[in-house]
C-alpha cells in the first residue's frame, strides 16, 4: 500500500521524539555556571587568550642557541 | 481519525512537550549568569606563517594531534600535509577526484582521509614501509557527497554526507558499522566529543543532532537556526555544542539542559558562517565567514573581541591546535594562515 511506508516513517519520527522528550534536563543556572567555571579554570592555559611570548612561540622564527 | 493523522498529532504534541520541558529548566539565562563578568579584552592575533602551495580553493584543513603537522584539501586535487612550524610540505598527495570537500588527520598521525563529490571517503596510509603514500581504503556507500569525516582511531572513521546520513566505518574491512539516520537535509559537518562516545552533526534541515556512536541512537536535536548549518564543534568540556550557519549566526547549545544558551550575531554581519573552532578554554570562539574574515567572539558574553583579516577570499575552514597555541585558517584564496 502506498501509504504504509510513510506510516512506518512517521512512527519512527514519533518514537524518536518520545525518546528526546524523556531525557533528563539540568537547570540552565547549573549548566551556565559549569560553562563559565570551565572557561575560568582553563583561561590561564589558553594561549590565544593570554598571548604567546615570542620565546615560547613555536611559530616565531628564532635564532638557535646552543651550549657548547 | 486516520492513523497518519493520529501520528502527526502525537508528533506535534511531543514537540510541544520538549519545548515545555526546556522552558521548565530555564531558571536563569546564560546572559543573566555572566552579567557580572567582564568581556575579554581585544584579541589581536597576527599571521605567523602563510602556507603556500595549493593552486586552487582550499576547502578543508585539520590539525594533527602533535599541534605541528596539519593536512589541507584543495580542489587543485591535492592533499598537503604541512609542517606548520617550518612551512615545509611533508607530503603532497595527488587525489583521484579533485572535487574534495573534507579532510581529516588520524589521532595517531598514521593516516589521513578525504572525500567530496565522489561520494567516497579515501583513507591514505602515511607510514607505508616503502615511504610512498597510497590509498589504503576507499569507503563507498554514501549516495551523496562526503561533507566531513573524522577518525576515531586507525580502525574507525565517521563520515557525514549530502545523502542526509552519517556513517561509522570499520576501516580494516572497508564496511559500514552503523548508520545515523534522522536528518531531513544534507549533513554538512560533524564533530566528535572529547570522550569519543558521541558525535554531533549539523545539517541543511537547520538542526544539529547528538548521536551515541555505539548504539546509533540520536539522543538530542537542536533547532533555532534559520538556514543551513555549515559548521559544528564541541565546546572543549564536551557539554556544549557550537554551530555556524548560513543565517549569519553561531549558536551555543548546552547538552545537559538541552537548549540553546546563546547566539553570536551582529547586525553588521550578513553573510554565512563557514567554519568555527573554540580556543582551548572555550572562552574564545573563532568563526570563518563568507566575507573573507574570521571573527573572534567572547563565548560567554557573545561580543566580538577580534577579527582575523588577511585572506582575499572566503575563509572555508579553521582549526585551533590541540595544544591551543595557534589557529589555522584556510581560504578560497588558496592559502592557509597560522595565527597567534
Amino acid at each position: 500500500m502506498s501509504g504504509s511506508s510513510s506510516i512506518v516513517t512517521m512512527k519512527k519520527v514519533v518514537q524518536q521524539l518520545r525518546f528526546e522528550a524523556n531525557i533528563n534536563r539540568v537547570k540552565v543556572s547549573q549548566a551556565a555556571a559549569e560553562l563559565q567555571q570551565f572557561c575560568i579554570q582553563n583561561a590561564v592555559q589558553d594561549p590565544l587568550l593570554t598571548g604567546v611570548s615570542s620565546s615560547t612561540n613555536p611559530f616565531r622564527t628564532q635564532k638557535v642557541c646552543s651550549f657548547l | 481519525m486516520g492513523e497518519m493523522e493520529q501520528l502527526r498529532k502525537e508528533a506535534e504534541s511531543l514537540k510541544d512537550d520538549i519545548t515545555a520541558a526546556r522552558k521548565a529548566v530555564q531558571d536563569l539565562t546564560l546572559q543573566d549568569h555572566v552579567a557580572g563578568t567582564a568581556v575579554v579584552g581585544r584579541v589581536q592575533l597576527k599571521t605567523r606563517k602563510t602556507l603556500r602551495g595549493h593552486l586552487a580553493k582550499i576547502y578543508a584543513m585539520h590539525w594533527g594531534t602533535d599541534s605541528k603537522l596539519c593536512v589541507s584539501a584543495s580542489q587543485d586535487g591535492k592533499l598537503i600535509v604541512w609542517d606548520s612550524y617550518s612551512t615545509n610540505k611533508v607530503h603532497a598527495i595527488p587525489l583521484k577526484s579533485s572535487w574534495v570537500m573534507t579532510c581529516s588527520y588520524a589521532p595517531s598521525g598514521n593516516m589521513v582521509a578525504c572525500g567530496g563529490l565522489d561520494n567516497m571517503c579515501s583513507i591514505y596510509n602515511l607510514k607505508a614501509k616503502d615511504g610512498n603514500v597510497k590509498v589504503m581504503r576507499e569507503l563507498a556507500a554514501h549516495t551523496g557527497y562526503l561533507s566531513c569525516c573524522r577518525f576515531l582511531s586507525d580502525s574507525e572513521i565517521i563520515t557525514s554526507s549530502g545523502d542526509c546520513t552519517c556513517l561509522l566505518w570499520d576501516i580494516e574491512t572497508g564496511t559500514e558499522k552503523t548508520v545515523f539516520a534522522g536528518h531531513l537535509g544534507d549533513c554538512m559537518s560533524l564533530g566528535v566529543a572529547p570522550d569519543f562516545n558521541t558525535f554531533i552533526s549539523g545539517a541543511c534541515d537547520f538542526t544539529a543532532k547528538l548521536w551515541d556512536i555505539r548504539d546509533g541512537q540520536c539522543r538530542q536535536t537542536f533547532g533555532g537556526h534559520e538556514s543551513d548549518i555549515n559548521a559544528i564543534g564541541f565546546f572543549p568540556n564536551g557539554n556544549a555544542v557550537i554551530t555556524g550557519s548560513d543565517d549569519a549566526s553561531c549558536k551555543l547549545y548546552d547538552l545537559r539542559s538541552d537548549q540553546e544558551l546563546i547566539t553570536f550575531q551582529d547586525s553588521s554581519i550578513m553573510c554565512g558562517v563557514t567554519s568555527l573552532a573554540p580556543s582551548l578554554s572555550g572562552r574564545l570562539l573563532l568563526a570563518g565567514y563568507d566575507d573573507f574574515n574570521c571573527n573572534i567572539w567572547d563565548t560567554l558574553k557573545a561580543e566580538r573581541v577580534g577579527v582575523l583579516s588577511g585572506h582575499d577570499n572566503r575563509v572555508s575552514c579553521i582549526g585551533v591546535t590541540p595544544d591551543g597555541m595557534a589557529c589555522c585558517t584556510g581560504s578560497w584564496d588558496s592559502f592557509l594562515k597560522i595565527w597567534n
